[in-house]
């Protein structure tokens, strides 16, 4: 800052005209508050909106009145289906650290270099994930119906009956879940791609030329260097799980009896289809919490002095 | 080659191509399934159709409700992504170029946008749309968007621009221009990398977003192309092919803009993602 430096040794007065003159206020004043305003008017207010209607019963229309303390927070947590919910959450973060995230690695492994067979391989396989995920959702509930989808066409040609896993209380989130690996692991497998080719090429070498076999190389050089993409991955796993919702309405809608619901499709389901505003926004503040925790916690654990 | 060497070769293609018909497989039933009978997707999903029907795909082109769902998303997106690109690059470039009293405080309060879901605010972002009478229109859904996108464009925006170099500055500053014109004749323009890579990924946010505009538009006229899409699975329950078209025919726009923007779209979505 060479001007500001140089403005430091005039006198007050002919600081601030200087400052004035080119710009310095005005251009604080004028560039700064449409983010400010927009940032404020809808992310923050919002969500402290948010925290104030889940102390009331309201419906949405009028000021809220009803003043109901906690209740909110205890419908929801005696609510089954908001268990069920928490727990399908719970089960996608799981699912993502234990087959997406290592599936994605594998791939990353035998694809990374670049030719041009591997470019073909790695476009296929982030295809899912450019996709809208109602696009998604839609493309799975034809895949999945057991009058006309894929999964009817193999039951038939194997002489079983049809299979409605989609309205199966006990299969219907396991065919979420492939979806879900289906939709996100391209985007995992491309962070390990970008990573695992900045490992610098010698050090692979070197191992070889000591006579380290594939997997030593994956074990001991690979994987070390590319740690923090592994990290920042599975962060988003754990994210991407607590907003899943597109997905979920055209495959089930969150049924069958309610089986398949994640956190926000509950928000939606019961909060605003409902407009049990009050009970909506517990629901959005218990999300926040959980975002939060998840953020802070990952912060001090995992990404302590890591600036990769 | 040795021979283990190729037989290791094998088993990873072999692998490689099982993995690609896991991904492959639902989007080629899906665009065959557009050509087919009902009848024939039912007997044979996978098969090339008997016979190639055109009607499905060219009922939906026909339909000016197909056309203005897809306008509607265009005009939603790209507002979203000029009015990020120009609100959050002001603000970095404030928080880039002066350094005043807050300034670091008001750039973390910014960032706060990072730190939880969309979803959590959604009710309350209901009600303020309805209350200022924005339910139903674009901007219902182009304001909210672009509040949201800012943090993410802002912290990238800012760690750009104070990479520029700052002889430029300094230079323009001695031939009198001002903080607010080098911004735009400067700053805005040697920073098209940057701008190409936040708004693409704005854009894709903004065009696949499903749940916004489900709670704060009502009416067809003004569906982006999700919410027209699942109106149209809707009307016809028991027709999948008809349903397959249309999916298939929002396939082929993203397609071809990743295609197009893959380079952007990779280094925003990785590159941002690993640099974390």
């Amino acid at each position: 800052m060479a001007p500001a430096a140089a403005s430091r040794r005039l006198p007050a007065s002919e600081r601030l005209r200087r400052s004035l003159g080119n710009g310095r206020v005005s251009a604080v004043l004028i560039l700064l508050p449409p983010a400010l305003i927009l940032f404020t008017l809808f992310v923050i207010l919002p969500l402290g909106e948010s925290g104030y209607y889940s102390f009331f019963n309201w419906n949405g229309y009028g000021a809220p009145s009803d003043f109901v303390g906690l209740e909110n927070y205890q419908r929801i947590a005696g609510h089954s289906v908001f268990h069920k919910a928490v727990g399908n959450t719970v089960k996608i973060v799981a699912i993502s650290l234990l087959i997406q995230m290592p599936l994605a690695l594998l791939l990353a492994l035998l694809i990374f270099r670049k030719t041009p067979t591997n470019a073909v391989f790695r476009l296929i396989f982030f295809l899912p994930y450019i996709l809208a995920e109602v696009a998604a959702g839609l493309i799975w509930s034809f895949v999945f119906d057991g009058n006309y989808g894929v999964t009817a066409s193999i039951a038939q040609s194997l002489g079983m009956d049809s299979f409605f896993i989609l309205a199966d209380r006990d299969w219907a989130f396991v065919a979420v879940m492939t979806v879900i690996v289906w939709k996100y692991f391209g985007f995992h497998m491309m962070i390990y791609i970008a990573a695992l080719q900045s490992v610098p090429e010698d050090l692979i070498e070197a191992g070889r030329i000591e006579g380290a076999k594939r997997l030593q190389i994956v074990r001991y050089v690979q994987i070390p260097h590319i740690k923090p993409a592994i990290i920042v991955s599975a962060f988003f796993a754990i994210i991407g799980a607590l907003q899943v919702f597109d997905v979920i309405i055209p495959l089930t809608n969150g049924g069958p009896s309610n089986q398949t619901h994640t956190i926000v499709t509950y928000l939606y389901t019961f909060g605003l289809t409902r407009l049990n505003i009050g009970f909506g926004s517990a629901v959005g503040v218990i999300l926040f919490v959980a975002a939060i925790t998840v953020a802070v916690f990952y912060q001090r654990f995992f990404m302590k002095g890591d600036k990769a | 080659m040795t021979r283990g060497h190729l037989l290791r070769n094998i088993l990873r293609v072999a692998f490689l191509c099982l993995v690609a018909s896991f991904v492959l497989a639902p989007m080629v039933a899906t665009v065959l399934g557009g050509f087919k009978s009902n009848a024939e997707i039912r007997t044979n999903a996978f098969a090339l159709p008997a016979s190639w029907n055109w009607e499905f795909y060219g009922s939906i082109v026909a339909d000016p409700a197909f056309w203005r769902y897809l306008g509607n998303s265009m005009l939603i997106s790209s507002v979203a992504v000029v009015l990020t690109l120009i609100v959050g690059a002001a603000a970095a470039y404030v928080f880039a170029q002066i350094k005043f009293f807050g300034s670091r405080m008001l750039f973390s309060y910014l960032l706060l946008g990072l730190m939880f879901p969309f979803a959590t605010a959604i009710l309350p972002l209901f009600i303020k749309v309805r209350d200022v009478g924005l339910l139903d229109t674009w901007w219902a859904v182009i304001l909210p968007q672009t509040a949201f996108s800012l943090s993410l464009a802002i912290l990238l925006f800012r760690t750009f621009f104070e990479q520029l170099p700052k002889e430029l500055f300094e230079a323009a500053y001695i031939d009198g221009c001002g903080y607010v014109r080098f911004f735009w004749r400067f700053t805005l323009p040697l920073s098209a990398p940057i701008l190409a890579t936040v708004g693409v990924f704005v854009f894709v946010q903004s065009w696949n977003n499903f749940l916004l505009p489900l709670v704060v538009l009502n009416s067809r006229e003004v569906f982006t192309w999700p919410l027209g899409m699942m109106q149209f699975r809707g009307e016809y329950v028991t027709e999948w092919n008809r349903t397959l078209a249309f999916v298939t025919l929002t396939l082929v726009p993203a397609i071809v803009f990743f295609l197009a923007a893959q380079k952007y779209i990779v280094a925003g979505l990785t590159g941002g993602a690993v640099k974390g």
